[in-house]
Formats: structure tokens, sequence, C-alpha cells
């Protein structure tokens, strides 16, 4: 079973109907049975970084979730925040990240009144490392859909999976063993972001 | 680099798609599931959905018909019309819609605009102004779906709502509404220097070449309506969407 992790950050119902449109199915909880039994766990993320990482600790989440992440190895993915709260700290906020993925997070700086505009938002092309695991069988020039003020940077570089290019070229992408991350919304990324769960699903299996 | 974001806009008027001009005289063009099922085959880059008579009506959004197209739509997906609280806009989040756009509602008590920025993130709320050029050619913004005249500008709006942390301005001319002419490129500009949010241009595509004149503006996306489900001079339903390679020629540049 999956498990999209509800910790009221997130548009876990749209996580949902773009897997079971790939042909999972997953499950909408917060609830520690659930996710003890869960072979995969997606953490979702639209938000604050602080306000997600209080959320995570009020439900008692945390030291659940290393455990069952770092110990148990089962297959994490997290999302657009929900990545960005994989690192170590962020730009955005206080509280420490869970730091599974070496690393932080800093906001995107550009003048006002220029052509680039924070967040960034729209369809941009994501430029995988390599065409295996995630972004296997994707055509070139994939797009997929962005919305946000804040980017990652992975202490090591093996855990870079994918980059794009917004100002300067980002991590839009991450990867450490079992955790992999997305800054984008495969979600929300139409035939993309299909062919991203599918991916997804086949390596859980 | 990022692509310009071309973005059907489909109005809902009870539960079926509708599209008028100079927001007056809409005419039924079809059905909302069947129209977002239409669009995701033809992988559209985002869509509006604007509820234009539950404000007028006193009435709550539509949760049900809100759900049922956020689950069919594979594309980020906002929804606009009759939302007045935060409980509504959380409600609406928790059906798998990306942005809720304000107008009414924002005119009214500027200071939702933060509280909802607050929960989600600006990047998720969207703030739609409905602008119309009075006797003196001055531009004002309308709300209740452009029939009330605020008396207040556009741009000193915008820099406020900026201010209260909106993500997003979506721009509408009223009077360039269903013309097909162009957008009103000069009310692009002035909004689009104003404030550092990007600016989605709405009201009066026609053809492609209107996007790129937006961008050329500052707009960050372009929206249409009549452009994407009418087709002809006389105006025949038709459910469109140029080719991704169509649009990347037409912002060539940008």
């Amino acid at each position: 079973m999956i498990v999209i992790l509800d910790y009221g950050m997130g548009n876990s119902k749209s996580i949902l109907n773009m897997i079971r449109k790939a042909g999972g199915d997953a499950k909408i909880s917060a609830e520690h049975s659930d996710l003890r039994q869960a072979k995969a766990i997606v953490l979702p993320g639209v938000g604050a970084f602080d306000n997600g990482m209080r959320k995570l600790d009020d439900l008692g989440l945390i030291p659940l979730l290393s455990e069952l992440i770092i110990e148990k190895k089962v297959v994490f993915l997290g999302i657009c925040l929900g990545m960005q709260l994989l690192f170590e700290k962020s730009e955005e906020g206080m509280l420490p990240g869970l730091g599974f993925i070496k690393g932080h997070v800093s906001k995107f700086k550009f003048p006002v009144g220029g052509k680039l505009k924070v967040p960034h938002m729209g369809w941009n092309v994501v430029h995988p490392i390599s065409s295996s695991g995630l972004y296997e069988s994707l055509e070139n020039e994939s797009r997929f859909y962005f919305v946000h003020s804040y980017f990652v940077h992975c202490d090591e570089i093996e855990n870079v999976m994918a980059r794009a290019f917004y100002g300067n070229e980002f991590t839009c992408s991450v990867r450490s063993g079992n955790v992999y991350g997305a800054q984008f919304h495969p979600e929300k990324s139409h035939k993309f972001g299909l062919t991203f769960f599918k991916n997804f699903l086949e390596i859980i299996c | 680099m990022l692509a310009t974001r071309v973005v059907p806009t489909l109005l809902l008027k009870n539960t079926g798609l509708v599209k008028g001009v100079k927001f007056c005289n809409h005419q039924y063009v079809g059905d909302p599931i069947n129209a977002v099922k239409i669009f995701n085959d033809k992988e559209v880059d985002e869509l509006v959905f604007l509820d234009i008579t539950a404000t007028i009506d006193g009435r709550e959004p539509n949760y049900e018909l809100i759900e049922d197209i956020a689950s069919q739509a594979f594309m980020p997906f906002s929804y606009g019309g009759g939302i007045k609280t935060i409980p509504q806009i959380e409600r609406i989040f928790s059906l798998g819609v990306e942005k809720i756009i304000l107008n009414t509602s924002a005119c009214e008590d500027i200071s939702l605009v933060r509280q909802a920025a607050k929960i989600t993130g600006s990047q998720s709320i969207v703030v739609s102004i409905d602008v119309k050029k009075n006797l003196f050619g001055n531009y004002r913004v309308f709300s209740r779906s452009g029939k009330l005249d605020t008396k207040r500008d556009p741009v000193e709006y915008a820099k406020e709502l900026a201010d209260f942390g909106v993500g997003e301005i979506m721009l509408n001319s009223i009077d360039n509404d269903g013309n097909g002419k162009g957008y009103d490129l000069k009310l692009v500009q002035s909004i689009s220097e104003a404030v550092g949010v990007p600016v989605i241009a709405s009201c009066g595509a026609g053809q492609l070449s209107h996007f790129k004149d937006a961008v050329d503006a500052g707009a960050s996306a372009v929206a249409a309506g009549s452009m994407f489900v009418f087709h002809g001079k006389h105006k025949a339903v038709l459910i469109t969407y140029p080719e991704y390679k169509e649009l990347t020629k037409t912002f060539k540049g940008n």
C-alpha cells in the first residue's frame, strides 16, 4: 500500500488521482498504523517550511518517519515542499528539516519588475541526470509543472537526480537510496507526470 | 527555460460552461467535465474555472462539481467564484484544486488575501481584477462580475494586493472580453511594471500573435476563453488548444 501523508499541507487528492490513473492505488492518511504498513510513503506539500515541520511534529511523525525511512528503508517520495522538508534547513524558516538528504534550501532572488518572477510558476523542461528510475522512458524535453519560491542545494552531487533552469540552473529532483524527491508537481504534469508515477509504481513492485 | 503559460478560462453558470462578450450575453458552450477531458488530451498548461454567478446569487461554491472537475484535471487547476471565507478556501484545496481565485471578496476585504496566503503560501492565491474604462477613459476596478464600480485604480489596487501577499494577478479587461482583437496591452504593461508577482493577461485574445503581444507587454501568462471554445465567424462551439510546437514558435525570443 502507498500512503499519501495527510498532514494538512498538500494536494493529497491530486496525487491520489494521478496514482490511480497510473494504475495504482493509495490511501490518504496520517495514522501511524497505516504508515507502518506502507510499502511507500508520499509526502506532498504546499505551503511554508516551518508550518510543514510543525505539522509533522504535531502528528508525532518525525521519529516515525526516521524509523521507517532510515532503518526500514521504506520507499519515500517528497513532492514540492515535501522534497524541501527532506533537507537539513531552509532559508524560509527557523526549524530544522527532516535531514534525510544533506543540504539546504534557499530562495530565488531576482530584481523586482524584471522578467524573472518569484514564484517560479509554470512548465519547465526537466533534465534528468540519467534516464533510469523515476525518469525511465521519459521523452526528451519532458515538461513538468513547477510552483515554488525556494529551491534545494545538495551537499553531495550524487543526490542530484535532475536539474532545471530558471535564471540559473537548479536541482529539481533528488535521490538518496530509497528517498526520492521532486520539486515539480508530477501529479499535475499530464502525460509526463503519468510516466513519472508509472515509474514510481515500478520501483515499489 | 520556463514556458509562457497559456490558460483556457472556462466560465461556469450553474453547472454548464458559458462564454460571453464584455461579461454579458453568455452562451452555453458545453459540459465542464467533458471540456476538462478534452483539454487533458490536448496537454493544456493550466485551467481556470470561474463560477460567474456564485457571488451574485449569494451561493456557496459548488463543491461537488469542483471535486468532479479536479478528479479529471491532470494539469494545474484554479477555481474562483463565491469564495468569501478561509474555511471555504481550505475545503476547496482539499478537493484537489491548486489555486483559488478571489475577486469580489478581495475588493471588499483585502485582508482575506493575507489570511489565505498564510495557510497555503502566496503561490496558491490568485486575485482576479476586472477592469473597465470609465467615461473619462480612466481604468477602474469592478467587482460583482463586472457590475459594481469600486472606483479604484487598478495599478494602486494591484500594488496593495502584492503587499498583502497575493501570488498572482489575473487581469481581465471587461471592454475587450470576447472581442478577439487582442489584450489591452497598456493595462497589461502598467500592472506588470507595478508588481513583482506574475500577471496573467486576460480578455481579448483572438489569435496566437496576441499572446506574444501580451508577453512583450510584461505578462507572465496569457488566458483566453472564446479562442479555445469557439471556431469560425459564426462561433460554432469547438474546444481547441494550440499544439506545443505552435506555442513554442509563438513565444520564440521571449
